[in-house]
């Protein structure tokens, strides 16, 4: 738009092309290309740990326009490999604004692009699926960006909760100091923060622990409930937290799990996961509670899911389908505490429609209370 | 939980004639609703008043009755229907209060029918502030502070805690009316009295302001098991303080984050629940501080909307269709999104484009009103626009409006004012807004001065910098970037002094073209099966255009006064036609409120303001047989000829030969060589001109400038020195503003012709002749088919000049013919060889669309092949009555002249012409009353006139007072009356009897400066206090004939299904 903005190209692997201009860090980046269609919630969306390894577009063209805040974060920094938009603002409206999105970005080191037809971007991936891409302002020769994009990691076998998860455990306080509140011992795959805000406002004490930690680890804490959290990447290489985690199922501890959590408790209960075409990622895809019958708008993100097969199985329930393409959004184990939803209903961004999973959450913890 | 079965028949109500407030999205609603219904095998009748919705045509409902929406007709359909259940909801608050007052009187209880789609505890939440107020606090919302006052002291005492600036709003109001705000304590005064007269209850509500907080509304969905929806997020480009019908909106929401906008959602759910909707669709508006983020509740609408409508238009998702399913038992997941085919409607839609909708004002036409805009609703029209980006939408919809800027640019600003229009609303602020960054104006000085948030404020200076940026020597790059922002050829000509042309063979050359792409729900995440699109300038183009015979056909653009839902019906009625001829059918519309932009209506719809360069676009991409331009009324007409010019074919009526009727040597050489009379006339250039035509003619004559819309600016005068007023203040007459001059037929009886004809075959669909006499525009006067008061004779000379027009012009398709009828003969006043208002009246009194037919001449089927080859006929007398919004412009004058003035129509049909005449004031909002006091002041040349009138009504038993003049004249003819007070004659006056409510009918028939002035303050009371008051003889005595008929029989009602069949 602006001549003294220096261009900049979004190159796929599969040879597509977007002209556009940069913003953020000037530079390049690689990721698996995918979009979001929510319409509020940049921030959020940009500081998600799962996003990590992902170049996201977001499907509606104005972006930035509210600013930045130190509150609408889901952990301490942008976690995405590059960022898509149509019009980046050059402005920041909003009471709570802290600072400019650009700025923002800049001075985290992303890499972003503006003035991208995000909607044919967005139609490309749907019909030929997630690519992996690069985003560059510095080199805008077309095949030496493609080859890098082919070059780039693939999503398919990346185990990325290893990379972004805490280095040391660490407690948050529960809120309400009640006298003995329930100790939930968090695995951090690349945890968003609303999960633990929530859980904390509910009184819980919570542990969140590196993605690597063992089941006996996690006893040693004596918890009431372990909590299996969201993250990015594929889970089937996570070896050691499905391990964990069926360890930790056999103890009949309560167990919730969300999103990566739940492709892992998944995998730990016997069953497999696949990767979407182009994911889910968004704030508005309808969830059917089957046990209520009722439907959730939710907030989702995700580019794998559990196959459906695991419900042959006479143990496990599914509890929750996806309406818009009957994916299974969510299971419990029929006798144990265990349940996962593959969707975000700590929202952020997003509706609080699925809230209620965290009274569930809790409700099950005092219901199994030992200590 | 899926279809109630128990409910096997509906009454829907529609909600009645366009006013101010409530449009045409009701026919749109309605139309869906009825559609839905009967799809799921319920049967459907319908009442609505207003003939010129599509609703009415007799191929939607079972059952249609055109009758007034008064609670005692709609007993009576209920008792011969017996639905299982009445459907309220997608009628406006019209069709809300009918189903409180039903559900009051005990009517719905008795005879066994449900109320679907509003519970009366929600509706009565809804609209009754005091119950809103504590179910809001029941659910812990914030709202405005606040009390209600049914007396002066009363409001004094809640000012007391609440502070100037206050807000009155009267309870139980038609959009609004009646509300506004007060600075000082005498305004607050002036409102608390009003308020409490307008309201009828007598209660007010004030309230503490929250002017220049940001604006939002939800447009929510709720089904029977408690599944809610966000369909629609809009934010108000104007802040608190001016009505969102008069605010420019944007859809979704731009300045919200994701924690206030789930705390919006979250305190909506509250709202609907709390109220008790449930089953079907919302509007919930909230108000945000823009300094701490405080968010307070403004208002609920438990039913379909104005937003509502402009939500599914921004969105793709019909949420009436929706709501009305749900009203019958589905639950959101149980029904498809039509749109993407496998996802369901339990969604909430994700959009990619950002959708800006602008009010249309019609101030031209009540100069004395005030243009200020605030918390009661003026405009009578809207445009939406699509862009991929807000300043994209922005321009797109400042041309789309019509109002001679062909973007974001008016020439007519003057910049000593810029800072009274930032600070006081009115419809050119937006304007003024930008007139201020180009003169360099601070950001913060503009928001503050307006209240507008500054994100839209630095959009606005985004389009000013592209503005400087474009001089000579501009490149391909700003040439796109300008594109991009939404620039139209014709503003960058202007920017650049070139021709709009030029700049588009240049920026094709450079190939910059737009694409076209699809409002799909979803944000492209699923494919889309609707064609529904927008242009913009992007890489991609999705309209996928097919190689089937298509047509193309222009809409008819924002509603305004003399151009409302008449022409979109007939819009609506070519797509049918021409689909049904086997055609692709193309639509181009920019106004969100109609049926035409109804994705359903035609095979491919794009969402365009209507102006040379978007249509352009489309017909080079689409690659048409033709274009249809005789059903949209002006809009597409003024386009005929650049569109001519420019190699496209223009289906039916040639251009040339519209040009020929409008053109006056033209036409009145037409006329000479057919040897139709036509009233004497003469053209001037100059004041000395204009007087030296009106001396040739004589006095009075009608006067007006050339190429108007709907009688804008025309006047009668009666003397020099009025023209001489007319043509310095009125038009300036120059040789660019050249001023028309007529001969003016006094007591002349006008006569309305629709007719259709196919190169040969001309056939007569209706003769009307209108109530009020010569001088009273057509579009404002009553009108009745058959006629009533003219000869066989006359009647044989208009079909024959009819059927001779028609063949001397060529006519493919529609037109309509104006007569006036005066000391035996027959003039022609105006030939319009197209759609016509009256069209849809026609119609429904025949049954035979006339629309359609013409249609499908225009589609190649003759008239004979048609099977209509003589001129149609009506089974019962139909009257045609016009409604006035001058209760919301307090001030102005009510009296009718040739300068239309009403935004609708209703109809009033009955084998008696009382009867008949009865309804059509019933459903304008006049019951006429059969007994009580008449209260008569009429000018002496109507003296006469009104005897037999009075004696009449004397001997029915009606009172009769009078001003000393016509009180002394009826006295000494034997006709009892009191004399009352004139206005200036001391106390108790005609005013003080009006306002205690001592006069039920008032007949005024003014004439000259003097009278009119004097009578003024006698109609105003009579209009604000809903006493019916006519003002033109002939009406007086369509009024005496409808009391003496409703004296001696019932209402009848009867369906148009019937009254064809019979």
């Amino acid at each position: 738009m602006n001549e003294k903005v220096p261009r900049a190209v979004l190159a796929l692997e599969d040879g597509r092309l977007f002209e556009g201009r940069s913003f953020g860090r000037p530079g390049e980046a690689c990721g698996e290309v995918v979009f979001n269609t929510a319409i509020t919630g940049y921030q959020e969306v940009l500081t998600d740990p799962s996003y990590a390894g992902q170049i996201v577009a977001m499907t509606y063209p104005h972006v930035g326009n509210y600013g930045v805040n130190p509150e609408d974060v889901e952990s301490v920094r942008p976690q995405v490999a590059g960022f898509v938009v149509r019009e980046i603002s050059t402005v920041s409206s909003s009471w709570r604004a802290s600072g400019e999105l650009n700025r923002y970005l800049e001075q985290f080191g992303i890499v972003g692009i503006s003035e991208i037809d995000t909607r044919a971007l967005t139609r490309h991936l749907r019909t030929h699926g997630a690519k992996r891409g690069v985003i560059s302002s510095i080199l805008l020769d077309r095949d030496a960006l493609i080859a890098r994009a082919r070059a780039s990691r693939s999503m398919l076998g990346l185990d990325l909760a290893r990379e972004v998860t805490c280095v040391e455990p660490y407690i948050i306080e529960g809120e309400g100091a009640a006298a003995s509140p329930l100790r939930v011992v968090a695995y951090d795959f690349g945890v968003k923060r609303n999960i633990l805000r929530m859980m904390a406002a509910a009184g819980c004490e919570v542990t969140v622990v590196p993605a690597m930690t063992s089941a006996e680890q996690v006893l040693a804490l004596r918890p009431n409930g372990v909590f299996l959290s969201n993250g990015p990447g594929d889970p089937e290489p996570c070896a050691y937290a499905i391990e964990a985690t069926r360890r930790l199922m056999a103890t009949g501890l309560p167990i919730f799990g969300i999103c990566l959590g739940h492709q892992i408790l998944g995998l730990a209960c016997g069953g497999r996961t696949f990767k979407l075409k182009f994911g889910h990622r968004g704030a508005n895809h309808p969830v059917k509670n089957l046990a209520t019958g009722k439907f959730e708008i939710t907030s989702q993100n995700h580019g794998f899911a559990v196959e459906p097969k695991l419900f042959e199985e006479h143990d496990f329930v599914l509890t929750h389908v996806n309406l818009n393409d009957e994916t299974v959004e969510g299971f419990r184990h029929r006798t144990l505490p265990v349940f996962s939803v593959q969707y975000h209903p700590e929202a952020s961004p997003g509706p609080h429609d699925s809230h209620y999973l965290f009274r569930e959450f809790i409700t099950l913890m005092r219901q199994h209370r030992r200590d | 939980m899926p279809k109630d079965t128990t409910i096997k028949s509906v009454l829907v109500i529609g909600s009645g004639p366009i006013v101010i407030g409530q449009a045409c999205e009701f026919d749109y609603s309605g139309t869906q609703a009825i559609k839905a219904l009967r799809r799921e095998g319920i049967r459907v009748s319908l009442v609505n008043s207003n003939p010129a919705t599509i609703m009415t045509d007799p191929d939607y409902a079972d059952r249609t009755y055109v009758e007034p929406l008064v609670p005692e007709m709609l007993e009576q359909i209920l008792k011969r229907e017996r639905p299982d259940a009445l459907l309220p909801t997608v009628g406006g608050q019209t069709g809300l209060n009918m189903a409180v007052e039903l559900s009051r009187r005990g009517v719905l209880d008795r005879l066994g029918v449900r109320l679907i789609g509003a519970s009366r505890k929600a509706i009565e939440i809804g609209e009754d502030r005091r119950l809103f107020k504590e179910a809001m606090t029941r659910v812990g919302l914030d709202l405005p502070r606040s009390g209600f006052a049914k007396s002066l002291d009363e409001a004094l005492e809640v000012l007391s805690h609440t502070d100037l600036p206050s807000v009155i709003r009267p309870s139980f109001t038609l959009g609004g009316a009646g509300g506004g705000i007060a600075y000082n304590i005498e305004e607050f005064e002036d409102l608390v009295s009003r308020g409490l007269d307008l309201s009828p209850i007598g209660e007010i509500l004030i309230e503490e302001s929250v002017l220049g907080w940001k604006e939002y509304e939800l447009e929510v969905m709720r089904d029977g098991a408690d599944n809610f929806v966000v369909i629609c997020s809009i934010e108000n480009f104007d802040p608190m303080g001016i009505h969102t019908g008069d605010s420019v909106t944007v859809a979704p929401a731009q300045t919200l984050t994701d924690r206030e906008y789930q705390a919006m959602r979250n305190a909506a759910r509250r709202v609907i629940g709390e109220v008790g909707v449930e089953t079907g669709g919302s509007n919930i508006q909230f108000a945000v501080n823009p300094a701490d983020g405080r968010m307070v509740v403004i208002e609920m609408n438990p039913r379909v909307s104005r937003s509502s409508a402009l939500a599914s238009k921004a969105t793709g998702f019909p949420i009436a269709k929706i709501a009305a399913l749900l009203a019958i038992g589905y639950r959101l997941d149980e029904i498809r999104n039509d749109i993407t085919r496998v996802t369901p409607a339990s969604f909430e839609p994700a959009i990619d484009y950002v959708v800006v909708k602008i009010p249309r004002w019609a101030f031209e036409k009540f100069r004395d009103a005030s243009t200020t805009l605030g918390t009661q609703m003026k405009s009578v029209g809207e445009v939406m626009a699509i862009g991929r980006t807000f300043k994209e939408a922005l321009q797109k919809g400042l041309r789309g409006l019509e109002i001679g800027a062909d973007g974001f640019y008016r020439k007519d600003l003057d910049d000593d004012r810029i800072k009274e229009k930032l600070l006081t609303p009115d419809p050119d602020r937006i304007f003024y807004v930008k007139r201020a960054l180009d003169l360099a104006w601070s950001h913060a000085d503009v928001c503050r001065a307006t209240g507008i948030d500054p994100w839209f404020i630095d959009q606005i200076q985004q389009i000013v910098d592209m503005e400087r940026r474009l001089g000579p020597e501009a490149g391909a790059d700003d040439w796109r970037a300008a594109k991009r922002m939404g620039f139209s050829d014709a503003r960058l000509a202007r920017l650049v002094g070139s021709k709009e042309q030029d700049i588009r063979d240049r920026r094709k050359r450079a190939g910059i073209m737009p694409v076209f792409k699809r409002v799909d729900t979803c944000a492209a995440e699923f494919v889309s099966y609707t064609p529904y699109m927008y242009s913009t300038y992007e890489t991609e183009c999705e309209a996928e255009t097919t190689d089937r015979r298509k047509i193309v056909i222009l809409g008819s653009g924002p509603n305004r006064i003399g151009q409302g839902i008449e022409f979109d019906y007939c819009c609506c009625h070519a797509a049918f036609a021409f689909r049904e001829a086997g055609y692709e059918t193309i639509m181009i519309n920019c106004n969100p409120e109609t049926v035409s932009t109804d994705y359903d209506t035609s095979d491919r719809l794009y969402f365009e303001p209507l102006t040379f360069e978007d249509v352009m676009n489309v017909i080079e991409l689409e690659k048409p047989e033709g274009v249809v331009i005789q059903f949209g009324g002006q809009t597409p007409l003024k386009l005929a000829l650049p569109l001519q010019r420019a190699g496209v074919k223009i289906l039916g009526t040639s251009p040339d030969a519209i040009d020929l009727a409008e053109d006056r040597k033209r036409f009145s050489a037409l006329l000479g060589d057919l040897g139709i009379p036509q009233p004497e006339s003469g053209t001037a250039l100059s004041i000395g001109e204009a007087k030296e035509v009106a001396n040739s003619i004589g006095y009075p004559v009608l006067v007006r400038p050339s190429y108007v819309l709907g009688g804008r600016a025309m006047a009668i005068v009666h003397t020099e020195e009025q023209l001489d007023r007319y043509a310095r203040e009125a038009v300036n007459a120059s040789p660019e503003h050249p001023i028309l001059i007529d001969r003016f037929l006094e007591d002349a009886y006008e006569v309305d012709v629709d007719a259709v004809a196919d190169g040969e075959r001309v056939v007569i669909g209706g003769i009307m002749q209108h109530i009020e006499g010569a001088g009273v525009h057509s579009g404002d006067s009553a009108a009745v088919l058959p006629t009533f008061k003219i000869s066989d004779e006359h009647l044989a000379k208009i079909r024959d000049d009819t059927r001779r027009l028609g063949r001397a012009l060529g006519v493919r398709g529609l037109m309509n013919i104006q007569f006036a009828i005066k000391d035996d003969v027959v003039y022609v006043l105006e030939v319009n060889p197209r759609a016509s208002r009256t069209t849809p009246f026609v119609s429904k009194a025949t049954g035979v669309p006339l629309a359609k037919v013409a249609a499908l001449v225009v589609a190649g089927r003759g008239l004979a092949e048609q099977g209509i080859t003589s001129d149609l006929d009506v089974k019962r007398i139909f009257i045609k009555e016009s409604v006035f919004p001058f209760l919301k412009f307090p001030g102005t004058d009510i009296l009718l002249g040739p300068e239309m003035k009403s935004t609708g129509e209703v109809m009033g049909v009955s084998s008696d012409f009382g009867i008949a005449f009865a309804k059509s004031q019933a459903a304008a909002g006049f019951e006429i009353p059969m007994a009580g006091t008449v209260f008569v002041s009429v000018n002496d040349f109507d003296k006469e006139g009104v005897l037999p009138l009075a004696r009449d009504l004397s001997k029915m038993g009606l009172r009769i007072v009078a001003t000393r003049g016509t009180a002394e004249f009826l006295k000494e003819r034997g006709v009892p009356v009191e004399s009352v007070n004139k206005v200036h004659e001391g106390r108790p006056n005609v005013v003080d009897l009006i306002k205690n409510r001592q006069i039920q009918i008032v007949f005024n028939t003014p004439l000259g400066r003097e009278s009119f002035d004097d009578d003024r303050p006698i109609r105003k009371a009579a209009t604000l206090h809903g006493v019916l008051i006519v003002t033109t003889l002939t009406a007086a005595a369509a009024t005496v004939q409808a009391i003496r008929a409703m004296r001696e029989r019932f209402f009848d009602v009867l369906s148009l299904q019937e009254i064809y069949e019979s």
